[in-house]
């Protein structure tokens, strides 16, 4: 199913919630539309459901023009943060609505419930009502549900929010699953950087009411074509240093200069980025060494997110592994001059790392 | 400030007989004095009993909670001297940011010059020494959670001050300046501090020792460092870590380690029968098909995760995840590869406790 967005806008009195913007999200592929709490993903996805008009621009589904169109006279499935069931129905009759509503024989519906149920884990509470399970058993439920429906268009927005984070990277592996072995196109909202990497397909950077840059996910996130999307797609942040063009390279606060070769027409002033995974404690060939003291070491559980305050400013360094560092121990972190971004005056890229063999979606 | 020694089990229930019947199973385990410790663990696990219970608001079914040595199990909270910070602001509305910071010592007839030296130096540590005269009633959720941290923090003479979940409310943010300015202030207050979450980046990051809890049982008492090198429990290979360590069925036998139908000489002296080889993605090695000591695995998945790539493996019909760096060769779905599972950081578990 294609669906087409063009110049699609969204006002609500005096505030903007959606600047124009046009999107095709690719084809029985998985788009997921990053930004943070009030970048408008919500707002653009009830405009992609049909719960929502726009106010400028239109919506098309295979070309044909659907704006206007209300949610029920479209096809297509939504999953929210909150977990929503029907509190009455079983488990069983919650996921085989959507299955009765077209009609479907009895014995195909018994046998898709218990095939979805079952890749959910959910096969023994098909008897229980809704308020019996946990979150997790609750969303998997409505997930189930939104599956059975079999929509060509399946809206999530934010669906694992609300779990502890070792359920939502189980289901989110299995939804990635069953969405690679459908052929619906799915629209998934996330504010998390690392959700959009583990769920692979496109992502559709959005900031302040902004689409500032869609394209296959790895690549957005290696060639980010601004600071801002570089920002939004970054946790923990990019790091961002202040320099300026000099002989041989970009000279950064406190003297040193980088050696790099910048694109012709660059401005003098410049923006270099250092993602946390550039920097590193081990020293290799051809390396800058920057020293400082540790202002704290985070701990992700695989990672150790170090901050170092040094001569070009506070640096944060992404450690994999679990490292103890003792606040206001010295500590140098050393990167290659290739592994930097740099922006020009207005944010826009100049140079990004050189791509080696990259993942397709 | 107290040594704090635990040598109970809780139950609910007025006769327990199975395990699950426990909201803490039978548990021995000591919190030394100027320690910084976290609870860590699923909700349900059992982390917040045990958190009452030292706090006093709960009576253990069995067993005695002792400070520096005396029996303090039905002592009230206030006898324990103890300090608490929850969830949500517990703060008055109507004072100043400066006599909620004071009310913990007034109440205690600490001298008022004391007082003002105390309170001065806890808004500075927390940077709310420019908010010391505003109303707490104008201030947002973050600074009045701020306020409550520095209410359980301001008595230099507690036995320990304990956080349930204390950053809840506050905004993601700010929790990482937070979790910094905790850090801080254990080390120079030398306060014994005991954090509840099921967050393990708070827990990791907040605490010397980690306490893992799972279903009313504490499977590991140990440093962020351990738990990720030697997890004791699969329970906590499974949950430090994302993802989590590769936990894969064996069998020991004769100096063998049977992987379904195919075998590797086993590494070490290991106990004989069913056990689990616990290998974390960051240690996972590939190496080409048939390598010497390697297990022969199809690549199945291949994430381009950004600052690394995460390669699924298919290996005698158990998947498992391996961390590449970002400049490592990469895989295709569908190659055939060995996998390096027997490394210096494997570890074994027989019925889910560490082994080897």
């Amino acid at each position: 199913m294609q669906l087409t967005l063009e110049r699609v806008g969204k006002t609500v009195g005096p505030s903007v919630h959606l600047y124009p913007m046009s999107l095709s999200p690719t084809p029985g592929a998985v788009t997921v539309l990053l930004g943070a709490t009030q970048a408008g993903k919500t707002s653009l996805m009830r405009i992609m459901a049909g719960l929502d008009v726009p106010s400028t621009g239109e919506v098309l589904v295979d070309g044909r023009p659907v704006t206007g169109m209300p949610v029920r006279e479209r096809n297509v499935a939504m999953v929210y943060q909150q977990f929503i069931n029907y509190p009455s129905m079983t488990v069983f009759d919650n996921i085989a609505s959507p299955l009765k509503l077209g009609g479907r024989p009895r014995a195909e519906i018994d046998q898709r419930v218990r095939e979805l149920a079952a890749r959910l884990h959910i096969e023994v509470f098909l008897d229980r009502l809704p308020a019996e399970l946990s979150g997790g058993q609750q969303q998997r439920v409505a997930l189930a549900r939104a599956l059975a429906k079999n929509a060509p268009l399946m809206l999530l927005d934010e669906p694992l929010v609300n779990l502890d984070y070792k359920l939502r990277e189980e289901l989110r592996e299995e939804l990635s699953a069953l969405f690679s072995a459908g052929d619906s196109t799915v629209v998934y909202a996330t504010t998390e950087p690392g959700e959009a990497l583990l769920l692979g397909g496109y992502t559709a950077v959005m900031d302040a009411g902004e689409l500032l840059q869609y394209g296959p996910t790895a690549e957005v996130f290696h060639r980010p074509q601004s600071i801002r999307v570089a920002r939004a797609f970054s946790d923990p942040p990019m790091n961002l240093i202040e320099g300026e063009l000099a002989e041989g390279g970009v000279r950064l606060p406190g003297g040193l200069v980088l050696p790099l070769v910048v694109p012709p027409g660059a401005s003098r002033s410049v923006t270099l980025g250092i993602r946390a995974g550039a920097l590193r404690e081990r020293v290799r060939e051809g390396d800058l060494a920057l020293a400082g003291v540790v202002e704290l070491a985070e701990i992700s559980g695989s990672d150790t997110f170090v901050h170092v305050a040094t001569a070009v400013g506070e640096l944060v360094a992404q450690l994999p592994g679990v490292h103890e560092f003792g606040l206001g121990a010295s500590l140098s972190l050393h990167m290659h001059p290739s592994q930097v971004y740099l922006f020009d005056q207005a944010g826009a890229l100049l140079l990004a790392p050189a791509a080696r063999g990259r993942v397709t979606p | 400030m107290s040594r704090i020694d635990l040598d109970l089990a809780h139950s609910y229930k007025p006769n327990p007989k199975d395990d699950s019947d426990y909201a803490l199973l039978p548990l021995k385990m000591s919190f030394e004095d100027g320690g910084a410790y976290a609870l860590l663990g699923p909700s349900g696990c059992g982390k917040t009993t045990m958190l009452n219970i030292m706090s006093g608001l709960l009576v253990p079914s069995h067993g005695t909670v002792k400070f520096d040595g005396q029996d303090m199990t039905r002592a009230t909270p206030q006898q324990r001297n103890i300090a608490q910070v929850f969830q949500f602001p517990v703060i008055y509305d109507t004072m100043t940011v400066a006599e909620n910071l004071a009310f913990p010592l007034k109440n205690r007839r600490v001298p008022a010059d004391q007082i003002k030296v105390r309170v001065g130096q806890i808004a500075e540590m927390l940077e709310m020494s420019h908010q010391l005269d505003m109303r707490a009633a104008g201030l947002s959720a973050d600074q009045k959670q701020k306020i409550s941290l520095g209410r359980g923090l301001v008595r230099p003479d507690v036995s320990a001050v304990l956080f349930d979940e204390p950053l809840t409310v506050i905004d993601p943010h700010l929790k990482w300046q937070l979790r910094r300015k905790l850090k801080q202030i254990h080390h120079e207050l030398k306060l014994t501090l005991i954090y509840v979450t099921h967050d393990q980046v708070e827990a990791l990051t907040f605490a010397d020792q980690v306490v893992v809890m799972t279903r009313g049982k504490v499977v590991q008492l140990g440093t962020p460092d351990a738990l990720f090198e030697r997890p004791a429990h699969t329970f906590v290979g499974h949950f430090i870590g994302s993802p989590g360590m590769n936990l894969v069925e064996v069998t020991a036998q004769a100096g063998q380690l049977r992987f379904g139908a195919l075998a590797l000489a086993a590494p070490r002296e290991l106990p004989e029968g069913a056990l689990r080889l616990g290998i974390r993605p960051e240690y996972l090695e590939l190496a080409p098909e048939g390598a010497p000591g390697t297990l022969p695995g199809r690549v199945t998945r291949v994430q381009d995760i950004g600052t690394y790539l995460l390669v699924t493996v298919d290996a005698a019909g158990q998947a498992v995840k391996a961390r590449l760096a970002p400049d490592a060769q990469l895989p295709a779905v569908g190659d055939a590869v060995g996998l390096q599972v027997l490394g210096d950081h494997t570890c074994y578990y027989k019925n889910e406790e560490l082994v080897s």
